[in-house]
């Protein structure tokens, strides 16, 4: 069953996209990325090691011709700041994509909204493919997607806490309003969190930490590629109503 | 001549950008450079001229999701 996600254009094959941060080196990143089925990374933007050359780079171990790169500005709290990273990471890489972070506080790394979108809107000017990392607020959401943003990655909850999906109701609204993909990005925790973000109906879900600081992130990475598949099936399949009482499964009919 | 490359002062006779990615063993696909604020295009490379105490930043990627 064909079940693409497209976004401007691009296929997306797996709807759980990875970020490559927190682990313990390239090849395990690499293991994880490959077990969860993926074919998205986010990667962020740094100096380069020009003392020790001999550092190695992510993208030996992470192909660019098999997974899309999507640079992000993680670290960024101002406008400035997302905009010369942004702008970095399109003459780094291959592609228009932009993961736009613009922090507003360092200790709960909330979305600086204000900022956001006026960063969100001179990007999409300047050709960029731009994913705002958004609070799940859904006015915001139709903000963004007016200033031209490609997507919408509302938070499920803090970045790196794994408290899942705190407002699955927000979701619920940003996904009705929505004419662009909605992708849930930070807050996931466990499998469970993922399914119930695709369930709601979102595009896709980013994970990094849930995988990263598991005790065995391998297996984790596996989780969460089924946990995304069977949670869109489900969306897809639509839920039985919820009742208050039983309702016999089996026949009445036929008993002694 | 001086340049700050990466926050640190260094001395050389590369003349462009490309010369310096040269000198430094950096492979010129994989960066992206800046100079005094200015992104250059990597066409850009080869052409544009480095001056005594430019500042350079030239970055890659790293690993990084959903992360400060």
């Amino acid at each position: 069953m064909e079940d693409t996600l497209v976004i401007r254009g691009i296929e997306f094959k797996s709807r759980l996209w990875i970020g490559t941060g927190k682990y313990k080196d390239f090849v395990e990143t690499a293991k994880a990325v490959e077990l969860s089925g993926t074919d998205v990374v986010t990667v962020a933007v740094r100096r380069v090691n020009i003392t020790d050359r001999k550092s190695e780079n992510l993208l030996d171990y992470i192909d660019p011709k098999k997974y899309k790169i999507l640079p992000n500005t993680a670290g960024c709290y101002n406008v400035e700041d997302a905009l010369r990273y942004a702008r970095l990471a399109r003459e780094a890489g291959v592609s228009d994509m932009i993961k736009l972070e613009v922090i507003g506080d360092e200790r709960t790394l909330f979305p600086d909204s204000i900022g956001l979108l006026q960063a969100t809107e001179i990007l999409a000017k300047e050709g960029f493919l731009v994913f705002p990392y958004t609070n799940d607020d859904p006015i915001m959401a139709r903000r963004l997607e007016d200033a031209g943003a490609a997507a919408v990655m509302p938070l499920g909850a803090p970045i790196g806490s794994g408290l899942g999906i705190r407002n699955p109701f927000n979701i619920r609204i940003i996904l009705e309003a929505a004419k662009v993909p909605v992708l849930v990005d930070a807050g996931v925790g466990t499998a469970s969190d993922a399914a119930i973000a695709m369930e709601l109906g979102c595009d896709a879900v980013l994970v990094n930490t849930a995988i990263a600081a598991a005790k065995d992130p391998m297996a984790m990475a596996m989780a969460m590629k089924h946990a995304v598949i069977a949670g869109r099936l489900a969306y897809k399949a639509g839920r039985m109503g919820k009742k208050l009482y039983a309702s016999a499964s089996s026949p009445l009919e036929g008993m002694l | 001549m001086r340049l700050k490359v990466n926050g640190q002062d260094i001395e050389t006779t590369s003349a462009t950008v490309l010369q310096l990615l040269h000198e430094m063993v950096i492979e010129p696909e994989r960066v992206a450079v800046e100079v005094n604020l200015k992104v250059i295009r990597k066409t850009e490379f080869e052409r544009h001229p480095l001056w005594e105490g430019d500042v350079v930043e030239i970055v890659n990627f790293v690993g990084g999701g959903s992360k400060k």
